[in-house]
């Protein structure tokens, strides 16, 4: 159920559950409170202003420790207010709809991951050798997308393929766990600060995004929010 | 400290995870701005330790400093649990009255959720919200509570059976 039991622990568990009643109605119970625990609502995200605030707060290079940070923080509150809002007013415009149909990006990533799924199958270059999946891509993209197989994690490559996102070709790689598919967009974007993963949730499905080392990514799957998260962590880790 | 590479890194590493160590802060306080509070001293902490930081996960290693200063802010600031009585249970199969109202679960009020999370004792409710929100697995929260595996694995069993009988007796009530 959490993904700890080796092989041949699982097979006689799901071996057990197949005879056992009670034993099935048990996991299935589990399994809903589990389901329902899972889901965004009970997750706390950071509230709007705390990032600008600690930065605020924390020690910057050559000046003097304040002695009381929390006194010191909630002080700063107030004098923050004014550049939180402008920095929220900033933030919001910059998620306008890239596209003139009015397709937000995250619209057109749930459909690239839709038809992928449609598809025969979700890649052109099927491998979970990154070794293999990363030049198949030269010739075909502008850039070398950064390509890692997190199998260790419990998410091995399947391949990859080209796609076609916010106006310009990106790479789509994808990965999987368990039965779920991941798609994992990436494309350049050099002069892009790093900006912080953030969950959003698109019919349905949940999409996590960010930029890192001027890359931008976006990533889909059908998994739970904690494993998309864990998924992405790892993938933020690597580039 | 003046390295301001060093600071940029440590921002890096530290910032992406805010929204996991204030989600942990906040179960653990059980209030916004404790949580706010317990966030800050964290992240100042970390800054200091950031040199002992090896590299590899940066959000497991900033949320062992968050449940640390989380139970540290707690015991200085006087909150004292009441001590739930522990009930006895010797294994973790249902009897058979509760059936349909288990399956249930997962369309229970979600604010019936979060205060039976909430009613759970701290030691159940941390590796409940390390397991079931943040995705981590044994090993991880191990590390990040500070505690053997076996006793992480049988807090969060506790902690999901206490739920569901929680959870059972509050819809009861509603019927």
């Amino acid at each position: 159920m959490d993904g700890e039991l080796d092989l041949a622990h699982s097979l006689e568990v799901e071996d057990h559950l197949r005879t056992c009643a009670s034993c099935a109605h048990a996991y299935r119970s589990l399994q809903g409170l589990r389901s329902a625990l899972q889901t965004d609502t009970l997750y706390y995200r950071a509230p709007a202003g705390l990032e600008a605030r600690l930065r605020a707060a924390l020690p910057q290079p050559g000046r003097t420790q304040r002695a009381r940070p929390i006194l010191a923080w909630r002080s700063l509150a107030l004098a923050a207010a004014l550049a939180i809002v402008f920095l929220l007013g900033w933030g919001l415009a910059r998620l306008r709809p890239a596209s003139p149909m009015g397709e937000t990006l995250a619209q057109a990533v749930v459909a690239a991951h839709v038809r992928s799924l449609l598809a025969a199958q979700p890649v052109d270059i099927v491998s979970s050798n990154h070794h293999q999946v990363k030049p198949w891509f030269n010739g075909k993209l502008d850039f070398a997308p950064p390509v890692t197989d997190l199998a260790d994690s419990g998410f091995p490559l399947v391949g990859g393929r080209l796609d076609y996102l916010d106006g310009r070709r990106v790479a789509a790689l994808v990965y999987k766990h368990g039965r779920h598919v991941i798609n994992l967009f990436v494309w350049p974007d050099p002069n892009a600060p790093d900006r912080a993963s953030r969950m959003t949730a698109e019919q349905g499905y949940h999409l996590i995004s960010g930029t890192r080392a001027g890359m931008d990514y976006w990533i889909i799957s059908d998994m739970d929010p904690g494993e998309l998260q864990q998924f992405a962590n790892r993938v933020e880790s690597s580039l | 400290m003046p390295d301001p590479q060093g600071h940029r890194d440590f921002e890096q590493t530290v910032l992406p995870h805010l929204d996991a160590a204030y989600n942990l802060a906040r179960w653990l306080t059980r209030n916004d701005q404790d949580a706010e509070d317990v966030v800050q001293e964290a992240c100042l902490r970390a800054l200091k330790f950031y040199s002992g930081f090896q590299g590899g996960d940066g959000r497991a290693w900033l949320l062992a400093i968050v449940r640390n200063t989380g139970y540290t802010w707690l015991q200085k600031h006087r909150v004292r649990e009441q001590a739930l009585p522990l009930e006895e249970t010797h294994d973790l199969i249902p009897d058979g009255g509760c059936g349909p109202e288990e399956l249930a679960l997962r369309s229970v009020d979600k604010e019936i959720l979060r205060q039976a999370v909430e009613a759970l004792p701290i030691e159940n409710r941390e590796v409940i919200v390390l397991r079931e929100l943040e995705g981590l697995s044994y090993k991880e929260i191990a590390t990040i509570a500070d505690l053997p595996i076996g006793t992480v694995m049988s807090r969060l069993a506790r902690g999901r059976q206490r739920l569901q009988r929680d959870l059972a007796a509050r819809m009861n009530e509603e019927v």
